[in-house]
């Protein structure tokens, strides 16, 4: 017999989730590839919109900042540059602002179907990795059109930086995703905060110009292990080969991004159970 | 030996309470903040000390009036809401048709929402894709299946969400009402799909209002009143005392609600009884009904026509007739008057049936009507059910 309402251990109440999970996993892609498949539908251009985006942004940030006022300096491939940024930073920002939409968007089914309710924020995911591997795609294609393809072992730093992104997106979802059912500001919120957070990293300037700037000390650390810029800073990183010698990167980006992604996992663990705490009470709530 | 049959569900102790707020966004809260807010705050206990247990293989009815907690249980039982207090316990795979098409995603054809539904609803894609056909068939939308299903009618709509909900083959089948939708053809083959689920062994809760409905199909039913289990056990038992909550409920309306008097006739009140009965007893089949009416008029009113009509529990018409169809000229009169309406021989089904009074003019302009100003009842006979009465044999031929 399944028991609900008594909420067991911790641990084995994660562990039952994450099976929950694993036992709709069918359900779950179906739902990405609802989410994808319903955005563009009846448009002509269809996934070429998922692009025009991104590739707007690139153009006003190059023209705009990297040329009338003169960011690019310093920054050798100034485009490649933004663009890597751009990748890392758009990935978490629809993470987070679908998943928190997510929970409310599917009240019709909540309110009339017992799922796993993790999986609404975690097809927002889903739908935000896919987007991201063709902007992927597209990155490779500028790198090799610049003539600097990432064929040095720094690429592996996309893989703690992905991953750094995924924990703390999916936790930050998983939360936000609750609480906006509560409270519908949240995603008014969030809106706002993506925007500061997109400025509040280097995608755009360099770390180097806030090093210089702030100088070496708390602020700088405090703006550096924010796990966002920590993510950033790794896909340049991992991508941006024609800045490995130019510009300067924090010391043991590496050792800070496992750190981070520690605790990442930490806040997905925590952040679910507060989720598994509060989805009891959705289907009224919504 | 008897089987014992496996428990399906069972809840012990279950409430819920729900907390209604006036204030929903953060500056209202913060207006708000603290001892106020308790005051933009309301809770009700939808559902209180609930005890159930459900076996395998039974049909199982919720009745009870708007409110009474009903829907709230079915949802409890089904997981999609926890219950403040209490604990449920469920095995195997349910399904819940709590509403048709949720979430049926309107951009996406109807083949790709047959498999999304499908998978919410427990099915793995090769299951699917094995059931596609009878799907398909009992749908019975032809070539519509690859349109987005925003172009659909509402009736394919409906009829292709019943179709997959029911090849999900669950082990409990949660149905809210959602029986009342579609046209009669459709509703018919939603109940021969719900017997033969009966057939199987399959265990199923269904809300509904159509009392008919529950004793039809269901072994037990259980009534909630203000979300509290009153009773658990016969079906037919079950609606008789539903019936009476519902009664009372009606005359506590009408003694808050005093009739307005309106110009030109008035009914008093009408009493109803058996011939050699009082008021109230039970009516059995070949009694003599007799429905005394009196009436006041303080002007002087024109002819006059008087109109009684008999509904049942579910307010469906079984009997009525007037002066007129009697041909019974009635003169004007004013001050009081007592008729009375004798219905020789009545065979009324089992259930309770109510009286309804009119006065008109003889062009047929309603003076004055008193519905359900009386109510019997027909005690409950064993061998068949609807709103007449009549005697069964059966005989076989076959030797």
């Amino acid at each position: 017999m399944i028991g609900t309402s008594s909420y067991s251990g911790t641990l084995s109440g994660a562990w039952r989730s994450l099976r929950d999970i694993h036992a709709h996993r069918e359900m779950l892609g179906l739902l990405i590839r609802r989410d994808l498949k319903a955005r563009y539908k009846d448009s002509a251009l269809g996934f070429v919109w998922t692009l025009i985006r991104p590739l707007t942004q690139l153009a006003i940030y190059y023209i705009v900042i990297g040329k009338f006022l003169s960011a690019e300096r310093g920054i050798p491939d100034f485009a490649v540059y933004i663009f890597t940024g751009l990748t890392a930073y758009s990935l978490f920002s629809e993470i987070i602002g679908g998943s928190t939409a997510s929970i409310v968007g599917n009240a019709g089914l909540i309110k009339k179907v017992y799922l796993p309710r993790e999986v609404f924020p975690l097809a927002s995911v889903g739908s935000a990795l896919f987007n991201f591997m063709i902007q992927v795609v597209i990155l490779l294609a500028a790198t090799i059109a610049v003539g600097e393809p990432p064929l040095t072992v720094e690429i592996f730093y996309v893989i703690p930086a992905l991953l750094v992104i995924l924990t703390f997106g999916t936790a930050l979802g998983l939360l936000l995703s609750a609480a906006n059912v509560y409270l519908r500001d949240i995603q008014y919120l969030v809106e706002v905060v993506l925007l500061i957070m997109l400025w509040a990293s280097p995608v755009v300037y360099s770390w180097e110009m806030v090093k210089s700037f702030v100088g070496e000390g708390l602020l700088l650390e405090v703006y550096t292990n924010n796990p966002v810029t920590l993510a950033v800073l790794g896909f340049q990183r991992a991508f941006w080969v024609g800045g490995h010698d130019a510009v300067a990167y924090p010391e043991d980006l590496l050792l800070r991004l496992v750190i981070a992604l520690g605790f990442g996992i930490v806040f997905l663990f925590g952040f679910q159970r507060v989720f598994s705490r509060l989805q009891g009470n959705f289907a009224q709530e919504l | 030996m008897a089987i014992i049959p496996p428990v399906v569900v069972q809840a012990t102790n279950v409430s819920k309470r729900f907390v209604v707020r006036k204030d929903n966004s953060i500056k209202e809260r913060l207006v708000t903040f603290g001892r106020v807010g308790r005051r933009h705050r309301k809770e009700f206990w939808a559902l209180r000390d609930v005890d159930l247990t459900i076996t395998a293989g039974s049909t199982i009815g919720l009745i009870g009036h708007n409110g009474s907690g009903k829907s709230t249980l079915l949802k409890v039982i089904g997981g999609i809401i926890d219950p403040t207090h209490g604990e449920v316990s469920r095995r195997g795979r349910i399904a819940a048709l709590l509403e048709l098409g949720a979430g049926f995603h309107p951009d996406l054809t109807g083949r790709e929402n047959v498999f999304l539904n499908a998978s919410i609803l427990g099915l793995t894609r090769s299951q699917t894709q094995q059931r596609l056909p009878d799907i398909l068939a009992f749908a019975g939308i032809g070539e519509f299946i690859d349109t987005q299903v925003k172009f659909y009618s509402s009736g394919m709509y409906v009829r292709l969400a019943f179709a997959v909900a029911v090849h999900t083959d669950p082990d409990l089948l949660l149905v809210d009402e959602v029986l009342a939708v579609g046209d009669e053809a459709f509703q018919r083959k939603c109940l021969d799909k719900i017997r033969s689920f009966q057939q199987e062994g399959r265990t199923i809760v269904l809300v509904s209002h159509s009392l008919g409905q529950v004793t039809e199909m269901c072994d037990r039913a259980v009534l909630l009143n203000k979300g509290e289990v009153v009773f658990d056990g016969e079906p037919a038992e079950a609606v008789a005392q539903f019936r009476n909550i519902l009664e009372d409920r009606r005359l506590a309306d009408v003694a808050r609600e005093p009739e307005k008097p309106v110009a030109g006739g008035h009914i008093d009140k009408a009493v109803v009884s058996p011939i050699g009965g009082e008021p109230g007893d039970d009516v059995p089949p070949g009694s003599d009904l007799r429905i005394r009416i009196e009436l006041s008029n303080e002007t002087e009113m024109p002819d006059w026509v008087c109109a009684i009509q008999l509904d049942n529990g579910l307010g469906q018409i079984v009997y009525g007739t007037t002066t007129k169809r009697l041909n019974v000229a009635l003169r004007p009169f004013t001050g009081t008057r007592t008729v009375e309406y004798i219905l020789r021989d009545v065979h009324f089904g089992t259930g309770k049936y109510f009286v309804n009074v009119s006065l008109m003019d003889r062009y047929g302009v309603h003076l004055h009507d008193l519905p359900q100003a009386a109510s019997f009842n027909v005690p409950d006979f064993p061998l068949a059910a609807g709103t007449v009465h009549a005697t069964p044999e059966f005989v076989d031929y076959a030797n």
